[in-house]
């Protein structure tokens, strides 16, 4: 349970998706200018990266890896099929973002209304692919360990959408260059607030 | 297929727009804000740059020109995931080149080989360009953003493995210089992840005060 919580603090802090990997970055900027439009789209990547790590982990394990294909049959024990990561992987996060949607659709049409047009936006998100394929490079050992990874991850995103959002409504009143309105703040912004989450580095639960 | 009598010229002035305009009024990056994703997290050292930046060439020219060629028969509503499948696939073999001729820099891009397929301004271009032009323009258009997306990369890494590490391309300039004699000392900030976002702000910093026509409005 310890190990459990510490992957999650840590993909929170220290490997958050933004402000250690910039993945993400697309949409990232593209809805932080309101907090209301951020906590949406922050929301629907929590929830898409904490179903896919974890059915992307299984696929990786009982399927693609050197030997995984053994319970099928012995026979099978020296097939190597990860060099087939890449498309199964994007494969699931297309056909789960489908899946979710109809879902959230059916049965609760307020958070439908709310999360809306970014749905299926997530699929072509990098940090959802990148969720699933640092999983892969990482190796963790249990489902468990997948999910806490997964679910962490899509907190330190909404963490930090939120946070730039909040920045960028107050920024309306504040006397930026013209040649770095917009965009350019942003993205300095963002970089100074990666120096800040850098002092989370070597927490350890 | 060719209406007009005249048969366009292979390199008209307008198809030579197709390359040239990604390179300043619309780059991807500093414009369009596409693709920025994997741009940034590999651009500590100049070499992993250039490869990076060669792959995402091949990549969207090739996938501009294969959904092109598709764009007639793609029933509009499917066309996300075709469009994913084809980038994946050409991101697998481009993932297995690199790992069999240059082992060490494709360990050192990691996952963000595989997270070109989800790159923003492969689809972008795709859903935005490719979907409806000719192949030959698609494939201009291709190796026009991608060539201005690894224009930016190989400029942030040049500054950051520059300053950050006192090399270029990992021949150690500045202490062939001799400047550290002078008490240069390297600046290590450079190395960490969030100068890259800095170096970035500065070079659309520079672009719009060069071209007003960007700056936005609020």
């Amino acid at each position: 349970m310890q190990e459990l919580i510490n992957i999650f603090v840590k993909s929170i802090f220290i490997d958050n998706m933004i402000f250690a990997y910039f993945l993400g970055m697309c949409s990232y900027l593209a809805v932080s200018k309101t907090v209301k439009t951020g906590m949406g789209l922050g929301l629907a990547v929590t929830f898409v990266l904490t179903i896919t790590v974890p059915v992307n982990y299984l696929l990786q394990t009982r399927i693609l890896d050197k030997g995984a294909l053994a319970w099928l049959d012995p026979s099978f024990s020296d097939v190597d099929l990860s060099f087939l990561s890449f498309i199964m992987f994007i494969a699931v996060i297309a056909a789960m973002v489908q899946l979710v949607e109809m879902i959230v659709e059916k049965f609760a049409p307020a958070l439908y209304s709310a999360l809306g047009i970014f749905l299926p936006l997530i699929a072509v998100n990098c940090s959802i692919l990148g969720g699933s394929l640092f999983m892969q490079e990482r190796a963790y050992s249990t489902i468990g360990q997948a999910t806490a990874f997964g679910f962490g991850s899509g907190i330190g995103w909404l963490l930090a959408v939120l946070a730039i959002a909040a920045i960028r409504e107050r920024l309306k009143y504040s006397h930026v260059p013209p040649a770095l309105r917009g965009l350019g703040i942003t993205f300095m912004i963002t970089g100074l607030m990666g120096i800040a989450f850098m002092s989370f580095m070597g927490i350890k639960l | 297929m060719e209406t007009n009598k005249t048969k366009e010229a292979l390199f008209s002035k307008k198809n030579r727009k197709l390359l040239s305009d990604p390179m300043n009024i619309n780059n991807p990056i500093t414009v369009q804000v596409l693709g920025i994703c994997s741009a940034l997290a590999i651009t500590v050292k100049l070499k992993p740059a250039v490869v990076m930046s060669l792959s995402v060439i091949v990549v969207m020219a090739l996938a501009n020109v294969i959904t092109s060629l598709m764009r007639n028969m793609i029933p509009n509503r499917i066309r996300i995931i075709v469009q994913l499948v084809v980038v994946a696939t050409l991101v697998i073999l481009v993932d297995q080149v690199l790992k069999a001729f240059v082992y060490d820099v494709s360990k050192q891009l990691s996952v963000f080989v595989g997270l070109i397929i989800t790159n923003c301004i492969i689809m972008g271009r795709i859903e935005a360009f490719s979907l409806g032009n000719t192949p030959w323009k698609s494939f201009l258009d291709g190796i026009g953003n991608g060539a201005s997306y690894g224009l930016i990369l190989i400029v942030v890494s040049f500054f950051r493995e520059l300053f950050g590490n006192g090399t270029l391309y990992d021949y150690p300039i500045i202490e062939k210089l001799g400047l550290y004699e002078l008490g240069y000392h390297n600046n290590g900030m450079m190395l960490l992840p969030p100068m890259a976002l800095i170096v970035v702000a500065v070079i659309i910093w520079w672009q719009r005060s060069k071209t007003p026509s960007l700056i936005e409005k609020d």
